[in-house]
C-alpha cells in the first residue's frame, strides 16, 4: 500500500478498507464497511431469524421476537456482531440486556440496538465515504 | 367441404378455412367455386328447414360474409402476387412525401419487402435503380421504425446488414448476476436465492461464476445476500474482458476506466484479495459508487483514485496488466440506453475514438514488459462501431510496436474484422472479438488483448502524438485539455530522457 504514495492527496480517493471516521469531538466511529474484520474476530454474536432480516436490514433494532441465537453470557450494553441463520454477517449493534434478562422479555421489546448494518450500502452510498 | 354433409353451416365454415390455408396459392379459384356451392347447401338447407326462418337468414347472413371474405382474400392474394413478382421502390419523389408519414405499420412492411427484394435481387430487384437505392430507402425506414437518427441507422447499418441487430436493441437482455468468490460459491448462492423464490441458471458453460435470474419474487438488488456482498449485478459482456485480462495473485493491476467497479471487484476476486489493484476514474460522482461497490463486495486490495486516464502512466507506471475498458458511444447497449439512437452525432464518432487512442497509448505505456508473469493490456468496449474499436486497436499497434495482439482466450465471439469498407487493418486484428446482441443474447461488446515485448517507448511516435494531442485541444477548447496537455508534454519529455 505504500505504493499508493505516489497519488496525490485530492486525488486519492479509498486505500484498502475504510474502518470508520472520526467525529468532531475525536471519537471514532465504526462504519459498516469494518463488518468483515469485526465478524471475524467477534466475541458475542446474535443470530437473526429470516423474518427479522429485512426489519434489521431497514435500521431497526432488533427485537426479542427476532433473535434465533444468542452467544450465552453475553452482559448489557457489549458490542454485538450480527448474523442471519445462514451465518451471513449483517451488522452490528449493542446489547440492551445480558442474555438472562432476554429470556424475561416480551417478544416485541428491542433486544440489541442497531448501529450498523448492510443496508446502509444502498441507503446511505453517497454520504458513506 | 361443401359435400361433406354436415348439418351445421359454422363446422362447414371452419373446414373452409382449414383448406384456405393449405392451398393459399389456389385460393381465388377455391373461393369461386365453394362460393356455388355454399350457395346450394344454403338453397338445400332452406329446403330443409323452410319452418325456421331463423336459420334461412343466418345462412344468408352467412353467406354474404363468405362471399366478403372471398373478395378480401382475392385482393390479399393479388397483393401477394404483386410482392412475388417484384417490389417496386418508391420513386425519389414519392420517397419524400412518405418521410413524412408515420404509419409504422407501411414502414415495417416496406422494410420486409426490401430485406425479401435484397435478399434475392437478380430476379426480384429493379436493376436500373440499383442495390444503393433500396439499401439507401431501407435505412431510412430503419431509422424511422426504430426511432434511429438517420446518421447512426446508416453507421449501425452498414456494419451488420442485418435487421436482426435493430430487433434485438427493442428487447432487454437477460438480467444476470456474477457471483462474488470472496464471500461465496456459485452453489451457495444460487441455492440461497433459490429459496427466497429468485428462478435462475448458470450463465453458460465459459463462465463458472455467473448466473441468469429469468424472474423472482424479491428485489434482487435488496436482497440480504445481495447487501451482505455475495453478489453483484452485472451484464454478461462485462465478465469478458476480466477473463480476457486473466488477472494473477499477486500481481500489480490497473483498471483505468473503473466505475462502477464491477469489473474491479472481479479482478480482486480472481486474484484472491492478493496483490493490489488501482482503480481509476475520471468522474468523482461515478467513484463513489465504486468504492461502495468494492467495500461491500470485501475487496481489500484496492486503491482508488481519481486521475484522468491520459495521465497515467505520469502518476503511476510499471503495473504487470492494465484493464482499459474505454468510454464509448454504448452502441452495444442501445436497448439499456435507448438515448444512443439519436442523440450521438458525426461528432462524436471523431472525439470519442481520440480520447480512445489516447487512453491506448497511456494503458500501454503503464504496463511493465518484464514482469514475470504479465505485460499484457486488455481494451475493450461495450460499442459495436468499427472506429471505436479496431481503428484504435489497429493504430495502437502501430504507434506501439512493442506491442502485439495475442489471443483473448475466450471461446466464443465473432472475430473482429480485418478489412471494412476498403480499410484494411492487420490480419491479427482476428485475434479480437466482438459480441453481438442479436447473436450471443448479451450486450454488443469488443475485447482485444495485447501483449507487450519491451518498455522502449519508440521516440518518433512520441512527437506525433504531441502534435495530435495538440490538434485534440483544437477540438475541445476547454482550458482543462492545455493543462492536460502541458502535463503530457512532461511526461513525453521525460520519457524520451535516456
Amino acid at each position: 500500500m505504500r505504493r499508493a504514495t505516489s497519488v496525490g492527496r485530492d486525488r486519492l480517493i479509498s486505500l484498502g478498507v475504510c474502518f470508520g471516521k472520526f467525529t468532531k469531538t475525536r471519537k471514532f466511529k465504526l462504519h459498516i464497511t469494518a463488518l468483515d474484520y469485526l465478524a471475524q474476530y467477534a466475541k458475542h454474536k446474535v443470530w437473526i431469524k429470516p423474518n427479522g432480516e429485512m426489519s434489521f436490514l431497514y435500521g431497526n433494532h432488533v427485537l426479542k421476537a427476532h433473535i434465533g441465537r444468542i452467544t450465552e453470557d453475553t452482559p448489557e450494553h457489549q458490542g454485538v456482531v450480527i448474523y442471519s441463520m445462514a451465518d451471513v454477517p449483517l451488522g452490528f449493534g449493542v446489547t440492551a440486556r445480558n442474555t438472562i434478562d432476554i429470556r424475561k422479555l416480551q417478544p416485541t421489546d428491542i433486544v440489541v440496538f442497531h448501529q450498523a448494518d448492510v443496508g446502509e450500502y444502498l441507503r446511505d452510498e453517497d454520504s458513506m465515504f | 367441404m361443401g359435400t361433406s354433409d354436415s348439418d351445421e353451416l359454422s363446422t362447414d365454415e371452419m373446414s373452409l378455412d382449414d383448406e384456405e390455408v393449405e392451398n393459399n396459392g389456389k385460393k381465388a379459384d377455391l373461393f369461386d367455386s365453394t362460393d356455388d356451392e355454399s350457395i346450394n347447401l344454403t338453397e338445400k338447407k332452406g329446403i330443409k328447414n323452410t319452418t325456421e326462418n331463423t336459420i334461412v337468414m343466418r345462412s344468408e347472413r352467412l353467406e354474404a360474409k363468405q362471399k366478403h371474405d372471398a373478395a378480401l382474400a382475392e385482393a390479399e392474394l393479388q397483393a401477394n402476387m404483386k410482392q412475388t413478382e417484384m417490389f417496386v421502390l418508391p420513386s425519389g419523389q414519392e420517397g419524400e412525401d412518405e418521410q413524412t408519414t408515420t404509419d409504422l405499420q407501411v414502414v415495417h412492411q416496406r422494410i420486409q419487402n426490401i430485406i425479401r427484394t435484397l435478399n434475392n435481387f437478380k430476379e426480384l430487384g429493379d436493376h436500373e435503380r440499383g442495390r444503393a437505392e433500396y439499401i439507401s430507402q431501407l435505412t431510412k425506414d430503419v431509422a424511422i421504425y426504430y426511432g434511429y437518427s438517420e446518421f447512426m441507422a446508416e453507421k449501425l447499418f452498414h456494419l451488420f446488414s442485418a435487421i436482426e441487430f435493430f430487433e434485438a436493441n427493442e428487447v432487454a437482455r437477460p438480467v444476470t448476476i456474477r457471483t462474488n468468490t470472496i464471500r461465496t460459491r456459485r452453489r451457495d448462492l444460487a441455492q440461497a436465492l433459490v429459496n427466497r423464490g429468485v428462478n435462475l441458471e448458470p450463465i453458460g458453460k465459459w463462465s463458472k461464476v455467473g448466473l441468469t435470474v429469468f424472474d423472482s419474487s424479491v428485489p434482487i438488488g435488496a436482497t440480504p445476500e445481495y447487501l451482505a456482498g455475495h453478489y453483484i449485478l452485472q451484464s454478461a459482456s462485462s465478465f469478458l474482458p476480466v477473463m480476457a485480462l486473466a488477472p494473477q495473485e499477486n500481481e500489480k493491476i490497473l483498471d483505468m476506466a473503473a466505475a462502477p467497479g464491477g469489473k474491479t471487484a472481479y479482478i480482486s476476486a480472481l486474484m484472491k484479495n492478493s496483490g493490489m489493484i488501482f482503480a481509476n476514474d475520471a468522474s468523482k460522482d461515478r467513484l463513489k459508487a465504486l468504492v461502495a461497490n468494492i467495500h461491500r463486495l470485501g475487496v481489500r486490495n484496492s486503491v482508488v483514485c481519481n486521475y484522468d486516464g491520459r495521465e497515467f502512466p505520469g502518476v503511476i507506471g510499471g503495473f504487470d496488466r492494465v484493464l482499459l475498458d474505454a468510454p464509448c458511444s454504448g452502441t452495444g447497449v442501445i436497448s439499456k440506453d435507448p438515448g444512443v439512437k439519436i442523440n450521438k452525432t458525426e461528432k462524436d464518432f471523431m472525439i470519442l475514438p481520440h480520447l480512445q487512442k489516447q487512453l491506448i497509448l497511456a494503458a500501454i505505456d503503464s504496463v511493465d514488459a518484464k514482469s514475470p508473469t504479465g505485460g499484457y493490456i486488455v481494451y475493450s468496449t461495450c460499442s459495436v462501431t468499427i472506429e471505436e474499436n479496431e481503428q484504435v486497436v489497429f493504430y495502437a499497434l502501430k504507434k506501439r510496436p512493442n506491442v502485439k495482439l495475442v489471443s483473448t482466450g475466450l471461446e466464443f465471439g465473432r472475430e473482429g474484422f480485418t478489412k471494412y469498407r476498403g480499410k484494411i487493418f492487420s490480419p491479427a486484428l482476428s485475434l479480437t472479438r466482438r459480441y453481438y446482441p442479436h447473436v450471443h443474447n448479451m450486450d454488443g461488446f469488443f475485447v482485444a488483448k495485447f501483449k507487450k515485448l519491451s518498455n522502449k517507448i519508440p521516440s518518433t511516435s512520441t512527437a506525433k502524438i504531441i502534435a495530435e494531442s495538440e490538434l485534440w485541444i483544437k477540438v475541445d477548447n476547454s482550458g482543462d485539455a492545455g493543462q492536460l496537455m502541458k502535463e503530457r508534454k512532461e511526461i513525453f519529455t521525460r520519457l524520451m530522457m535516456p
